[in-house]
């Protein structure tokens, strides 16, 4: 209905230098993303390729996608799809970490009478 | 969608004759959206709800890797710098070569050139054939090393080829002795399951870039007789939605099937 009365207009296309320097920024991180996976970073190399990877994936979802001028149950519709596979990821880890841990010895898990009672 | 169904141009404009006569709406907007505007981005949401489906259908392989990754982190490391960093880090350019021309091919919709977007498109194959074809000169190495996880799967006999820089002709079985010591190593059991999940999250990302072929073949035909225009080429920027979808998941494939070996020595 009329209620809302903001006829939108379809979006004009964006110049061609917003795609073609996307493009660049993505190309200087995959390079990027390649010589610091081949450093020894310990426990940073995860999180760091998966941040040069997020951050990639983001230009291309909110530029190339044209996401950035979505309205928002667009993105809404993303967030929500990415918010499912975080918390399947998530909760396997927290699954398979919390898994076989040591069990106590037999003394420390038998109720202690003598010690005064603590709520 | 459209109602009459010759694929021929759309002015826009209320034709003579037939269906649109007296319909007061141009022929380019459907019953029952007020403008074209609101077609688009309802258009739009419906793509993206399918992308949705897509993002859980790969996040479930994702989930996987998660697991297993973590279970076996040491062998999976290994597994991985049995791959060609520099060959995948060249096929991410390629897919976003691929990515930018898609997304041209759009912009072409947006200012309606029919012809530019047959272009475009055409320029986005033919990176997607690139793509295909790097991965199948790593496949066709994979095979010959026997990391394809079947029978013939032999991990200390890929670990041996790989750490002394050997690429053997393919045959169909590697040595026997090597699958005597793989019998006697839990690790290679481990070494199967990262190829397992390599072959089929990369396979499925390879099948996904054939199927937006045949779509980009069948809106290239409907772009060239000038089907879409300024107003109305949702089914191209569905297409271009559905290709960079693709080039995600490589995005993230990448770093976590090629990068995870990288550092260590045998490269």
């Amino acid at each position: 209905m009329s209620a809302h009365d903001h006829h939108e207009e379809m979006h004009p296309p964006a110049p061609v230098w917003m795609y073609v320097v996307n493009f660049l920024v993505l190309v200087v991180l995959t390079i990027v993303t390649y010589f610091v996976a081949t450093k020894d970073l310990g426990a940073m190399s995860t999180p760091v390729a998966l941040g040069i990877a997020v951050i990639k994936a983001g230009l291309v979802v909110l530029f190339f996608m044209h996401v950035f001028e979505s309205g928002p149950l667009t993105k809404l519709t993303i967030f929500s799809s990415l918010f499912m596979v975080a918390v399947l990821c998530g909760f396997f880890l927290v699954d398979y970490s919390t898994r076989n841990l040591e069990v106590l010895p037999p003394e420390e898990t038998a109720p202690v009478v003598e010690k005064s009672a603590k709520s | 969608m459209h109602t009459d169904t010759k694929v021929t141009g759309h002015s826009g404009q209320v034709q003579a004759g037939g269906h649109d006569v007296g319909h007061g709406h141009a022929s380019d907007l459907a019953h029952h959206f007020e403008n074209h505007y609101q077609q688009h981005e309802a258009g739009n949401l419906g793509m993206w709800m399918f992308l949705s489906t897509e993002v859980l259908f790969f996040g479930g392989m994702f989930g996987a890797y998660t697991v297993y990754r973590y279970k076996f982190e040491k062998v999976f490391e290994q597994a991985s710098n049995i791959l060609d960093p520099l060959l995948g880090g060249i096929n991410t350019i390629i897919l976003l070569f691929s990515s930018v021309t898609m997304a041209l091919a759009v912009r072409s919709a947006q200012q309606g050139k029919g012809k530019a977007i047959v272009g475009w498109m055409a320029a986005t194959i033919i990176f997607g054939l690139a793509f295909l074809g790097v991965k199948a000169f790593e496949w066709k190495h994979d095979f010959a090393i026997h990391v394809f996880p079947t029978q013939d799967f032999c991990w200390s006999y890929a670990r041996e080829m790989h750490k002394t820089h050997q690429h053997p002709e393919y045959k169909p079985n590697a040595p026997a002795k090597f699958y005597e010591e793989d019998a006697k190593n839990p690790e290679s059991k481990q070494g199967k399951l990262f190829f397992f999940l390599y072959f089929t999250m990369t396979g499925l990302h390879g099948l996904h870039m054939i199927i937006g072929f045949g779509i980009m073949a069948v809106i290239m035909v409907y772009a060239w007789n000038g089907y879409y225009t300024k107003n109305y080429f949702v089914p191209v920027e569905s297409v271009g939605l559905y290709w960079h979808f693709v080039d995600l998941v490589w995005i993230f494939l990448y770093p976590l099937l090629y990068l995870l070996g990288a550092h260590l020595a045998s490269h």
